[in-house]
């Protein structure tokens, strides 16, 4: 069987498609792009302020505080499912990481002995080991947002609740947690490790905001998970057709499990990092996120019936948000207008998607 | 030809093959055989037993009675996985395939060739697509391992589709009606293909309500009615009507 290295078929009948009609220039992604180049230039006429270091640091960093969710989500959305429980979960998982790091550092509460002692002035409190109270509550606040999302997976996956339904009862029940656990109260992250916390959460690094550093980093691996490794194939493949994922044996109830898992984790750590920004996790925090999140998803070109969808699309919808918010704010328009917008234009960017593949 | 078959040993052999859903008898008493490089037409009605039969050999289901021999020994199957494993295929009706993807990731789905770059394990994008041209030119289909799915034509399809069970040296492919929502120039190619796969000496069962298709491909055909099998005849030794009058009841068994 062995063929010779050139083509063995000639293709007579089958042309190949244009190279504009190929891959990102052929998606959502692509012209989204190039509308968000088009108000980044109308901007620049607009108003001398948008194109200051300030202002691009100011938008970076305030794309970035949902756009790590929004990654998150974009793997759900391509299996074919929704999570609307992110915006919750920000708020759950931030809420846990600063009560349990106020926690450990209290002098004379639960376990706080392993991680703090007293300084000799009796005022003071030290930590045992630097960093080791940061991390355990950054885990910790993780660790719900992983036990969420396995509840989640479980019951769309292995039960066959429908995703919508099923996020929206997370979405109530871990906010309704996020009173129980705090009363109703905000906590802050407090301690010797607070400091390390909010370098980590909303410093800058050779003037880049640390969240768009996390942000950039999570995109690239987003997208050598989502187009080089099987696991990324079997996520397409679910939301093209999960008969034929199934059939064809791929393991599609673990392959739910893990996507929905991904989501709250990134949620979860999105919230960890907006609290640091805040400096504190109200028990009303990012109400209603899921929606901001879910329509940049879909303006960057995911697909709520599944099968498309990747991390540039994911950022690309996030800044459009972020620069059209930014922008009116500078224009000096009402922000109320900024909503009925972004409405606006999650029906446009759809509509010309829609315009454009029955065009073909 | 048909000699030197019989005294080869049949890749598939059923005996006595019954299927029960609650009070319901789908199957009942099949015996069958199918060899090497030969193609079987199964035929029958709506409600005949056809499709119970494929699931039961594709390990969909497990049979209420009888046994199943694969090249020699009994097998079980729990899940279609199984029966994947040990080289029977299955070209669903409706393909099984993902639109949003690659013809080539289509072929490879859910065994995808990777290569290690240390702790991981990363899809070798390029040897995949080499293979699937490889599988398409086998074919003589002119498909482009690239192209997405959904731009494809009804014969790219059944050639993906098709390509899938080539990948594993499958030695029985079943087509579950491949030939029902295709054009006529289409037609043409699917049963070209099932002639490469023949040459090949992949023993194929075709499942199919169109007469002209049996007849072309064919080496024997087989009729179910009610569940059983009331015909398997050499295809010289048959004609379209006797066969029709065999599916709707008009002849008892032939």
């Amino acid at each position: 069987m062995a063929m010779p290295m050139e083509s063995p078929i000639s293709f007579t009948n089958i042309g190949k498609a244009k190279w504009w009609q190929r891959g990102i220039f052929a998606s959502q992604t692509g012209y989204v792009l190039i509308a968000l180049a088009v108000l980044l230039v109308i901007m620049h006429f607009a108003s001398p302020y948008f194109f200051t270091e300030g202002n691009m640091q100011n938008v970076a960093k305030n794309f970035s505080f949902i756009a790590i969710a929004t990654l998150g989500v974009t793997f759900v959305i391509i299996t074919g499912g929704i999570d609307l429980s992110v915006g919750s979960m920000m708020c759950f998982s931030a809420m846990i990481t600063s009560m349990v790091m106020t926690e450990l550092s209290t002098p004379g509460s639960y376990g706080a002995s392993l991680f703090v002692h007293m300084a000799a002035d009796g005022k003071t409190v030290l930590a045992n080991v630097p960093g080791l109270i940061l991390l355990v509550s950054v885990a910790a606040g993780l660790g719900v947002a992983l036990i969420a999302g396995l509840v989640n997976g479980f019951c769309i996956a292995v039960l066959g609740l429908s995703p919508f339904v099923t996020t929206l009862g997370m979405l109530s029940i871990v906010r309704g947690l996020g009173y129980v656990v705090s009363n109703g109260r905000g906590s802050f992250p407090g301690g010797p490790d607070a400091d390390y916390f909010y370098a980590l959460t909303s410093g800058d690094v050779l003037g880049l905001p640390v969240p768009f550093i996390y942000l950039v980093v999570l995109a690239l691996a987003m997208a050598v998970v989502l187009h080089h490794t099987s696991f990324g194939r079997h996520v397409f493949a679910l939301g093209g057709n999960e008969k034929a994922a199934e059939l064809t044996g791929i393991p599609v109830v673990r392959v739910k499990i893990e996507v929905y898992v991904i989501c709250a984790l990134a949620a979860g750590l999105q919230g960890i990092i907006i609290s640091g920004w805040l400096g504190s996790a109200p028990a009303n925090m990012a109400t209603s996120y899921e929606l901001n999140v879910i329509a940049a998803a879909v303006i960057g070109g995911a697909n709520l019936a599944g099968g498309i969808g990747g991390p540039l699309g994911a950022i690309v919808g996030c800044v459009l948000l972020e620069v059209i918010r930014n922008g009116l704010v500078l224009a000096q328009v009402s922000s109320y207008w900024q909503q009925t917008l972004v409405g606006v234009i999650i029906i446009l960017a759809v509509l010309v998607d829609r315009v454009r593949s029955r065009m073909i | 030809m048909v000699g030197s078959e019989a005294t080869r040993q049949p890749v598939l052999q059923l005996t006595g093959i019954g299927k029960e859903f609650g009070a319901i008898r789908a199957l009942h008493g099949v015996d069958m055989q199918v060899s090497p490089g030969e193609v079987v037409g199964l035929m029958g009605d709506n409600g005949a037993g056809k499709s119970t039969l494929v699931k039961i050999i594709a390990g969909n289901f497990r049979p209420s009675h009888g046994e199943i021999r694969f090249a020699g020994s009994a097998v079980q199957f729990s899940r279609p996985v199984d029966a994947r494993a040990i080289g029977i295929e299955v070209v669903y009706q409706d393909l099984a395939l993902a639109d949003n993807l690659t013809a080539a990731a289509n072929v490879f789905l859910g065994r995808e060739l990777k290569r290690r770059f240390g702790p991981l394990a990363l899809l070798d994008h390029k040897a995949m697509a080499a293979r699937a041209l490889e599988l398409f030119g086998e074919l003589r289909s002119e498909t482009r391992p690239d192209d997405l799915v959904k731009q494809m034509s009804g014969g790219q399809r059944q050639a993906v589709a098709i390509a899938r069970t080539r990948l594993s040296n499958a030695r029985l492919v079943m087509m579950d009606e491949p030939t029902a929502a295709i054009s006529v120039r289409q037609v043409e190619q699917v049963l070209g293909l099932i002639h490469r796969l023949k040459e090949q000496g992949v023993a194929v069962m075709l499942i199919s309500h169109r007469m002209p298709d049996v007849f072309a491909v064919c080496d024997r055909v087989i009729v179910m009615r009610r569940g059983e099998k009331r015909a398997d005849k050499p295809i010289h030794e048959t004609s379209p009507e006797e066969v029709t009058a065999l599916i709707t009841g008009a002849k008892e068994a032939a």
